[in-house]
């Protein structure tokens, strides 16, 4: 079976600085896959490699077994890869609802089209009305986007990212910033809404992680230095010691 | 030979004047972010104070009064035109300059007319200073040269070494840096908006009755200045002189040299010079978006 | 559609077509074809700036050639004059599908600067083919050829009501787009290209097309100032022209589709009628720009719909003594000015006139900003209370 996202080599150099320095990485169709690591290791840059945000330095980055390496970010969209971005990333003068149906559209083929009403499209807006009323937004679907409480906002970004019904979805960092019971309610909607998908999520909180996660890997230092159920990872003595101790210091 | 010779001069001579106001320009451009559109606006206004001013207490006094008051008046149209519009975002900014220059073009209009006004080179400096070959090279373009020049050098000694040029020298390359040190960083922007305007100012005070005052000039010479700021690399200012001397002797050239074009049998080289520097800039925007020198796009 | 906004159509239409009974008189028949022709150029300028983002500086590229193919067009008696406009849409659309190509490759301020390049570069050909551009003198045209249906166009009546049908077809085909696919990426390319990217668009192939629809329609505005000056001028692609669509685009409210309308409309006035009056009109209409860009980015519409929404909220009798109070003193203030510009365009020397309107203006800024610090407040009050109720 092909990995739904298969990373070779993946070295990015920002001037004289290495940044990530050749992670090798499999994420299996179908499942819930974590990145973690201490601050700086390069999670962030890791996850805008895979999204095209920047090109690698060398390496290979494949999508269901095909070569995504110096795509656009839009093209890999549409071959089935979605983001969510850390700081929230909306269209703020848009209602809830007009954010999930632009978020709809491509994937139900209506393209560019100006020569189609978008409130007569029957199956976006069904669409965009059912995914408001999954991530718990349909009091708030005709709010503009940028009047929302943080955590509705974060609720928005997830709607967005899904809205596309890609089958790998990359969360960065889905519940920085929120509260415990915030937290909660997110992992909770973030198992629902990805049910039957592959994930991929950066996050920097254990509890999120440990509790979502199929497989965790682990990243120090630009290296992936392990891999494995989250059992596994908690036993594992080079993590305690890399993770633990420079997390100490963070 | 000799076409060659006058025409090397003129457009080194006009170069140098167009690097007076691209220095400005890109200075502000770097500190603030923001593409001045009113810029060749300040350098209409030093020619017009230039006139006014040394009708009373002559030429070379104005030299130096004319360039001080537009320059302070850059500073009070930054300290409470501009930082307002800053805070609504850049969009804003870019039309705030730009309604500017609309609005100066008409106050010259209602104070000095539609017509030119009889700015003229003082008697001290007119006539020719030397001979080459059968052509005489005017006194005036020696002095405007030397303007220049002198611009030039006090300009890199400013930024080199004073402390307030090396804060402006910090501010370039790292906008974020120089608030982080704590400095008036809302104050700096003041004094290099007010500098930059000056600098036009002292250019239109050189420039006025060289070429003709009148409310056309800033029009005239706004448009070119943004091609020398986009060739030449927006934020450097090595590129903004080098592009200002590259573009002011290729005009001077193009508008001398009568062949006849291959293809467009009626269309002379001379008729392709206004076009030219436009062709060149849409050319470097595209391709280059960060100019010959420049670090960052635009 | 809603029930009052089926009625606002049928309002625009009653008085498009009533308009010329009742303003009859020759000037102002003309005024209101004007008006037309600015409206439609307008609301193509704001395709642009208001729903994608993108800022011109070289808008009138698209209506100065649409201007200049419909006149040659016209000229060669084959096309009736009824489809003239539709001629300069369609080189409005040629030369946006290549100068849209172009200047879309990028966005923000390098967007802006190409397209001032572009424009600049078109503007400059002009001294290269006069033949075509029509050098100084422009190019003139006869719009009454054959009759088309019994009608010449010759009379300024029938060109008016032409000119009407194109505004009725352009503004509903403008409004259309907002509400289609691509009109809704415009905006979310404007408010997050990046977003927009990872829902699959392409932010360049959006601009690019948006660019090149508004200049069909910018050539159809070109199309009709053809039809009704019958002359066409190197001017009408050059910088000023592009400015004055930005103006007018500007301070009637990028932020709404009927913003343009209000502005087009209001510099048509200015240029026109306050024109009659005073030579420093085009200053007026400067600090008006400036105002808006300072202290209104919604524009004039924006201001508009404020008061409707403080009505609607029963907010307005709250905020109505704010605005007579703040009144005297800005009135004093304004007028200060207008009388200070009248007197330097009329060369008033004496220096009691002038120190006395400096008074005057000094002293209705000193009382406006006392007055404003005590009714601040208030109005504060009101906007709050009118943001709590927007909110569920």
């Amino acid at each position: 079976m092909t990995a739904a996202l298969a990373l070779t080599g993946v070295r990015k150099r920002f001037g004289a600085t290495e940044i990530v320095r050749g992670v090798d990485l499999e994420v299996r169709a179908g499942e819930r896959h974590a990145i973690i690591g201490p601050n700086g290791a390069g999670k962030s840059v890791l996850f805008n490699l895979i999204t095209a945000r920047f090109a690698p330095t060398e390496g290979k980055i494949a999508l269901n077994g095909g070569e995504i390496t110096g795509r656009k970010p839009h093209e890999i969209n549409r071959l089935g890869l979605s983001r969510s971005f850390q700081v929230t990333n909306l269209f703020h003068r848009m209602t809830v609802f007009e954010n999930v149906r632009c978020a709809v559209l491509w994937s139900l083929g209506h393209g560019y089209a100006f020569w189609k009403f978008v409130d007569r499209l029957r199956d976006a807006n069904e669409r965009a009305r059912e995914i408001v009323e999954r991530v718990g937004l349909a009091e708030r679907a005709a709010s503009p986007a940028g009047i929302l409480s943080y955590a509705e906002q974060r609720a928005l970004e997830i709607g967005i990212t899904i809205a596309g019904d890609a089958k790998v979805i990359l969360l960065d960092e889905p519940t920085a910033g929120m509260s415990r019971t915030e937290t909660e309610a997110a992992v909770a909607l973030i198992r629902k809404v990805t049910e039957g998908r592959t994930l991929v999520i950066v996050e920097h909180d254990m509890s999120v992680v440990f509790g979502l996660a199929d497989r965790i890997s682990v990243l120090v230092y630009g290296q992936v230095i392990a891999t494995g159920t989250p059992a596994e990872i908690r036993a594992n003595a080079a993590v305690r010691e890399a993770y633990l101790g420079s997390a100490a210091h963070a | 030979m000799e076409l060659f010779f006058t025409s090397l001069l003129n457009g080194v001579t006009y170069g140098l004047l167009l690097f007076m106001l691209s220095s400005g320009l890109t200075l502000i451009f770097s500190m603030m972010g923001v593409l001045n559109f009113a810029h060749a606006s300040f350098y209409m206004l030093g020619a017009y104070f230039g006139y006014v001013i040394s009708s009373y207490v002559g030429f070379y006094p104005a030299l130096l009064l004319a360039p001080l008051a537009v320059g302070a008046i850059g500073a009070l149209i930054e300290r409470y035109g501009m930082r307002r519009a800053h805070a609504s975002g850049h969009l804003a900014e870019l039309l705030f300059t730009f309604g500017l220059a609309f609005l100066i073009e008409e106050v010259v209009h209602l104070v000095w007319g539609k017509s030119p006004v009889p700015y003229r080179v003082p008697p001290s400096l007119d006539g020719p200073l030397f001979t080459l070959f059968s052509a005489t090279f005017p006194t005036y373009k020696a002095f405007m040269m030397a303007v220049s020049v002198g611009m030039l050098a006090a300009l890199y000694a400013l930024l080199t070494r004073t402390r307030v040029g090396l804060l402006v020298q910090a501010a370039l390359s790292k906008p974020d840096m120089v608030e982080a040190l704590g400095h008036n960083v809302p104050r700096l922007f003041m004094l290099v908006f007010g500098g930059g305007v000056g600098l036009a100012a002292l250019a239109g005070v050189i420039g006025g009755n060289a070429f003709v005052t009148e409310p056309g000039m800033a029009a005239a010479v706004g448009s070119i200045v943004f091609v020398v700021v986009v060739v030449g690399g927006l934020g450097s200012i090595t590129g903004a002189f080098v592009a200002s001397l590259a573009i002011g002797i290729l005009q001077t050239f193009a508008v001398a040299v009568d062949y006849k074009l291959p293809f467009f049998d009626r269309v002379t080289v001379s008729q392709t010079a206004p076009v030219l520097p436009y062709l060149i800039m849409v050319l470097m925007l595209i391709a280059r978006p960060r100019g010959l020198m420049g670090t960052r796009e635009t | 559609m809603t029930r009052s906004r089926l009625a606002l159509w049928a309002v625009t239409l009653l008085v498009l077509v009533v308009a010329p009974l009742v303003f009859s008189k020759g000037f102002a028949l003309s005024l209101l074809c004007q008006m037309g022709i600015l409206v439609v150029f307008a609301l193509s300028y704001n395709m642009l700036l208001g729903q994608t983002g993108l800022l011109s500086f070289g808008h009138a590229v698209y209506y100065g050639l649409g201007a200049l193919f419909a006149i040659h067009v016209l000229n060669l008696n084959k096309v009736p004059t009824p489809f003239i406009p539709l001629v300069g849409g369609l080189a409005g659309l040629a030369f946006g599908l290549v100068f849209g190509y172009i200047t879309t490759r990028r966005a923000g301020t390098t967007f802006a600067m190409i397209t001032l390049g572009v424009g600049e570069m078109v503007a400059a050909s002009s001294l290269m083919f006069p033949a075509f551009f029509g050098g100084e003198a422009g190019i003139s045209g006869n719009r009454s050829q054959e009759p088309f249906f019994g009608l010449t166009f010759g009379p300024q009546i029938q060109v008016y009501y032409l000119i009407a049908a194109w505004l009725v077809i352009c503004v509903v085909a403008m409004h259309a787009l907002t509400r289609t696919p691509l009109g809704r990426m415009a905006n979310a390319v404007r408010d997050n290209p990046e977003r927009a990217q990872f829902v699959g668009y392409d932010p360049q192939r959006v601009r690019f097309l948006m660019v090149a629809l508004s200049g069909f329609f910018a050539g159809v505005a070109g199309g009709l100032a053809t039809l009704n000056y019958e002359i066409v001028s190197a001017e009408s692609l050059s910088a000023l022209t592009s400015g004055m669509v930005l103006l007018a685009t500007f301070v009637g409210g990028v932020g709404f589709f009927a913003g343009p309308i209000l502005g087009a409309i209001v510099i048509t006035l200015m240029s026109t009628v306050l024109a009659g009056y005073t030579k420093a009109w085009p200053f007026y209409f400067g600090l008006l720009f400036l105002s808006t860009v300072l202290f209104v980015p919604g524009g004039l519409t924006g201001v508009v719909v404020l008061q409707k929404r403080l009505w609607d909220a029963g907010l307005l009798s709250r905020v109505a003594p704010v605005y007579v109070r703040m009144a005297v003193p800005g009135l004093v203030f304004v007028g200060g000015a207008v009388v200070a510009v009248e007197m330097a365009y009329r060369g008033v020397r004496l220096p009691g006139a002038w120190l006395g309107t400096f008074a005057a203006m000094a002293v209705g800024l000193l009382a406006a900003r006392w007055l404003w610090r005590r009714e601040s407040d208030r109005w504060a009050a009101a906007l709050e209370a009118l943001a709590g109720k927007a909110a569920p």
